[in-house]
């Protein structure tokens, strides 16, 4: 019975799925039928409509590209600027042998090898009916002689072009970055943005610093022209015509004589410095040693030279400022006394006698002072003055790592300041919670001893410490950094300035505030860590030297400058600001592999003020500075 | 003499010659256009190649397998598929502003590929088990099944994929016998959600069919991929420019003309007459696979090749649908002609299954 009834299904099943099957087949040979109508329509009704589109009178919509916004600094002088120029380029489909038509041009006009390799990549990257660059700036002597061999070339042409240019090269490398032709990833971008309609027929789109974040004011608006061309793509007439709009231009906040003093300053020397306006959060000057020549980059980099840049083991190419993370140091000592007074943990007469160390209680390990036998008596003056580490030690451990670390973190360390460039790195102020999410690890009472000192886990940009200290300077108001202080239409020629954001106001007692500021004061005084970088100067300033580790020091060893290899040599640091009664600048400086902050960071520090307050050239400070050396005092930290 | 003859029947005694051939004519046209679109570019053609050869080893050793052995991957791949869809949506990479790899450390998946084979084959497996006791609730299973996946991958979002696995899921159930009523009632539905699909569409995909009905609205922007193809396919009138000379396509006017819009190259160049003798390559290709369809023996085998048969008809409308202006732009390449390795592999898999099902024996059921 139930045999039968599954056979009877079978055949019912089978019956039923042929029938569907047929139908489905109707349905197929009805689709394709439809398929067929629409190509006959196109194909033969409308064949003539669509040859005379295709062939006879094409009309082609060209977009005009807009010349890109200019980047001032605050006094006007040029730091990004266009040129037109004449350049040789190839559409290599219109080219037989791109080989031997290359070594036919390299021998009327001069075509480096690097040429060469870069246009071969490009051809590589690029469709082959694209016209793509062999050489920029062509000279007139150039241009003519090619312009009597032309028929020789087929597919090669002169097309005047606009180009950008940096005329300060490596100075300010870092803050304006570069522009450079549009690859893939960008073009995804763009599709994503729906912004690609904008960037028919741009070649080039920002790729890093201020080009890359200004992109959409640099970039300004494509204009169209729609014109009727022939078959072989020339134009006859021009329909309508919508003019580009030009990309606004900027005017950054920096001051490119600062900035060119501070680079004097540093000299050869690796490190950074950034400056701010107390009053506004302006950028005034944002150094990177060393920087990089900007301009190799717009045209595509060759490999010799991307290879110079990107296996220098002195890293040109890593913006110091922006995203080079390193312990604080001493530097982080102000912020330390700060929290003592404001968390009520310590009042300004408190003293401790200084033995050279410190150590828990019931615990063997030593943590040392830099001084060894110690400073004597400290209280919290002396303590930022001679920046003694014993001091802080136990202040640290009286205070607790999640009171430093909320305390502190409002002084932005450890965290991104928000400046208008990409790319910036958070940095670390380490807590308790932090150490068990990363390392599952609770938090020992030895781990908050070297973040006393801004060692151990703390890591923070000089970024970071410029704006910490601009806080201090202004008495707790936190301005967003920001390197765009205008911008200027394009069209109307109006200047519309970018408001100062206050991002948070600290709420600090004054008189607090004002005990650990004369202690900055002092710290540039005869006695203070800082003293030698002040002399002669006509001004106050306030500062706090630090010293970074790169490699930690054993129990029992003592650090050996000159037995170090180079690049493990402390970097030295400094904060300050200037003058110290009414702040005008606030500045972080961090010289790599070169010891102790007090001779090495403050007296660039000084040069930068010098010149930002008086107008006095680096070269004047440092006679000033060298007129009276005192040899009898050590270096300190 | 002998034995060459006898490892020669032992290499092919489970390809289907007359399916084959249509294979390999049809890949031979998308090299001839591939080379013309990419304007003579070997390498890319040669690319394509390794990809074709690829696929076809890939074809013939799923082709060996005997049907029975890959009914039971069904639940499996079915399963796998699931999981790495909801993997990408969890932790997928975003890419042009859709998510829809999966990084696996070793290498990059595309999870909605698989599903375009796992799919038929884990609905024609449902059936098949619930054979004698077909109801309504075992529809309402399979329609569950099916929506899973389609939903994950429309929300990538991947419009055209969505569509194509929807419709092969949809012609197992449709296959399976459900009945008129319910099919009139899910078209109405689909209309009625309408509403409910634009608003979880994207910004773009609304554009692509918002220029679906007028494309001069946006002459610069999505309606320039359907002008500038219609006015490729219908320049190149009915005997076509030539190999190589479709101003169109030399001169750049087409977009991706190697990958979804390559139909307009070969349209272009190769006129009406190409089109006709193209359309009736699919056709024969196509109606080889309706009578593999209709003489398999079991139901599980009947729906997968049913499936599968009509899924590469759908691909086919879809894509000359979407070049000649008839249907949005929803990214859904040619099938054997468009330049890319992942839907090669996928389509000859298809085959691969039919070419299994007509070469080893049939079992009755008893």
């Amino acid at each position: 019975m139930k045999h039968k009834v599954e056979l009877r299904d079978h055949a019912a099943e089978l019956r039923k799925f042929r029938l569907r099957l047929a139908v489905s087949t109707g349905f197929i040979v009805l689709f394709f039928m439809l398929l067929y109508a629409r190509f006959y329509y196109l194909q033969v009704s409308q064949q003539e409509h669509y040859h005379t589109l295709a062939e006879a009178n094409r009309i082609s919509i060209l977009p005009l590209v807009p010349n890109r916004g200019l980047i001032y600094d605050r006094n006007g002088q040029i730091l990004a600027q266009n040129y037109s120029a004449y350049a040789l380029e190839i559409t290599p489909s219109k080219v037989v042998d791109i080989e031997s038509t290359l070594d036919e041009l390299a021998s009327i006009i001069e075509i480096t090898p690097n040429d060469r390799q870069r246009f071969k990549k490009l051809m590589k990257e690029s469709k082959r009916f694209k016209s793509l660059p062999l050489r920029n700036r062509l000279s007139d002597v150039e241009i003519a002689t090619f312009a009597t061999n032309r028929y020789r070339f087929p597919g090669v042409e002169i097309k005047a072009r606009i180009f950008r240019q940096y005329p300060q090269r490596e100075i300010v490398s870092h803050v304006i970055g570069y522009i450079s032709r549009i690859n893939d990833q960008d073009l995804e971008q763009l599709e994503v943005s729906n912004e690609l309609n904008n960037y028919r027929g741009s070649q080039y789109i920002g790729k890093i610093g201020i080009e890359q974040s200004y992109e959409k004011q640099l970039h300004g608006i494509t204009g169209f022209e729609e014109v009727e061309t022939d078959a072989a793509g020339r134009s006859i007439r021009v329909l309508s015509h919508t003019p580009p709009i030009s990309g606004n231009n900027l005017i950054l906040s920096l001051d490119l004589g600062l900035q060119e003093a501070a680079e004097k300053a540093f000299g050869d020397r690796r490190g950074a410095l950034v400056a701010l306006d107390p009053n506004n959060g302006e950028v005034l000057a944002f150094v990177s040693k060393p920087g990089y020549d900007n301009n190799l980059f717009i045209g595509g980099i060759d490999q010799e030279n991307w290879n110079m840049l990107n296996n220098s083991i002195d890293r040109p190419l890593n913006n110091r400022a922006l995203r080079g993370v390193y312990p604080p140091g001493s530097t982080f000592k102000p912020f330390m006394a700060l929290a003592a007074l404001e968390l009520g943990k310590r009042t300004p007469e408190y003293s401790i006698s200084d033995p050279g160390y410190f150590s828990l209680p019931g615990v063997n390990r030593r943590y040392r002072d830099w001084k060894p036998g110690g400073h004597g008596r400290v209280n919290l003056h002396k303590s930022l003055v001679v920046s003694c580490d014993t001091y802080y030690y136990g202040l640290a451990n009286d205070l607790g790592i999640d009171n430093i670390h909320s305390f502190i973190g409002q002084f932005g360390l450890g965290k991104k300041t928000g400046i208008d460039i990409e790319g910036e790195v958070s940095g670390l102020l380490p807590s308790s919670a932090w150490k068990l999410k990363q390392f599952k690890q609770k938090w020992y009472a030895g781990d908050t001893i070297s973040v006393a000192i801004g060692q151990g886990y703390n890591l923070t940009t000089p970024l970071q410490l410029a704006f910490a200290t601009m806080i201090i300077a202004n008495n707790g108001k936190a301005y967003l950094p920001r390197l765009v202080k205008q911008i200027q239409n394009s069209q109307t020629g109006l200047i519309e300035e970018v408001p100062p954001k206050l991002l948070n106001r600290l709420n600090l007692k004054p008189h607090n505030l004002e005990i650990v500021k004369n202690a900055l004061i002092d710290v540039t005084r005869p006695g203070g860590t800082a003293a030698k970088a002040a002399i002669n100067a006509t001004y106050t300033f306030a500062g706090k030297t630090g010293t970074s580790q790169v490699i930690g020091i054993k129990q029992g060893e003592r650090y050996n400058e000159k037995s170090i290899n180079e690049r493990h040599r402390d970097h030295a640091m400094f904060i300050a600001y200037a003058p110290a009664e009414n702040p005008k600048i606030a500045l972080a400086v961090l010289i790599e592999n070169t010891g102790t902050g007090g001779s090495t960071a403050a007296p660039v520090a000084r040069q930068v003020f010098d010149y930002y307050l008086l107008g006095q050239l680096p070269d004047e400070t440092i006679a000033q500075l060298t007129e009276s050396v005192d040899n009898s005092e050590h270096d300190h930290l | 003499m002998i034995e060459i003859k006898k490892i020669w029947y032992y290499f092919v005694r489970y390809i289907d010659g007359f399916l084959l051939i249509g294979i390999l004519a049809l890949t031979f046209v998308g090299l001839i256009v591939l080379y013309s679109a990419t304007g003579g570019n070997i390498s890319k053609v040669s690319h394509q190649v390794i990809n074709i050869s690829i696929a076809l080893i890939i074809m013939w050793l799923v082709a060996n397998i005997p049907l029975q052995q890959i009914k039971r991957l069904a639940l499996p791949m079915y399963m796998v598929g699931l999981s790495l869809l909801i993997g990408v949506a969890l932790f997928g990479e975003i890419n042009n502003g859709a998510r829809r790899w999966l990084d696996l450390g070793v290498t990059r998946i595309q999870p909605s590929e698989l599903m375009k084979v796992a799919i038929p084959l884990m609905m024609a497996w449902y059936f098949d088990k619930h054979e004698i006791t077909l109801r309504l609730r075992d529809y309402a299973g399979a329609t569950v099944l099916l929506m899973l996946p389609v939903f994950l991958i429309l929300k990538q979002p991947d419009l055209g994929t969505a569509i194509l696995i929807a419709a092969s899921g949809f012609y197992v159930l449709f296959l399976a016998g459900l009945s008129w009523r319910i099919i009139v009632g899910l078209i109405t539905a689909a209309l009625g959600s309408f509403p409910i699909v634009w608003s979880v569409m994207h910004d773009y995909q609304r554009q692509r069919i918002m220029t679906l009905l007028d494309p001069s609205q946006d002459p610069l922007g999505a309606g320039y991929h359907t002008i500038q193809s219609s006015i490729a396919i219908g320049s190149g009138g009915v005997i076509g420019k030539g190999w190589q000379n479709g101003t169109q396509t030399q001169l750049d006017f087409l977009p991706e003309q190697s990958t979804d819009f390559i139909f307009a190259v070969f349209s272009e160049e190769f006129g009406l007459i190409g089109n006709t003798l193209l359309l009736l390559l699919y056709l024969i290709v196509i109606g080889r696979c309706l009578i593999i369809t209709a003489n398999a023996s079991t139901q599980f085998t009947r729906l997968i090749a049913g499936s599968i048969t009509l899924t590469f008809f759908t691909y086919i409308f879809v894509n000359m649908g979407m070049v000649s202006g008839i249907l949005p732009v929803v990214g859904v390449p040619l099938p054997l002609i468009s330049y890319g390795g992942t839907s090669m592999v996928t389509m000859l898999l298809g085959f691969s299954i039919l070419m299994s099902i007509q070469t080893h024996p049939k079992l009755i059921k008893t």
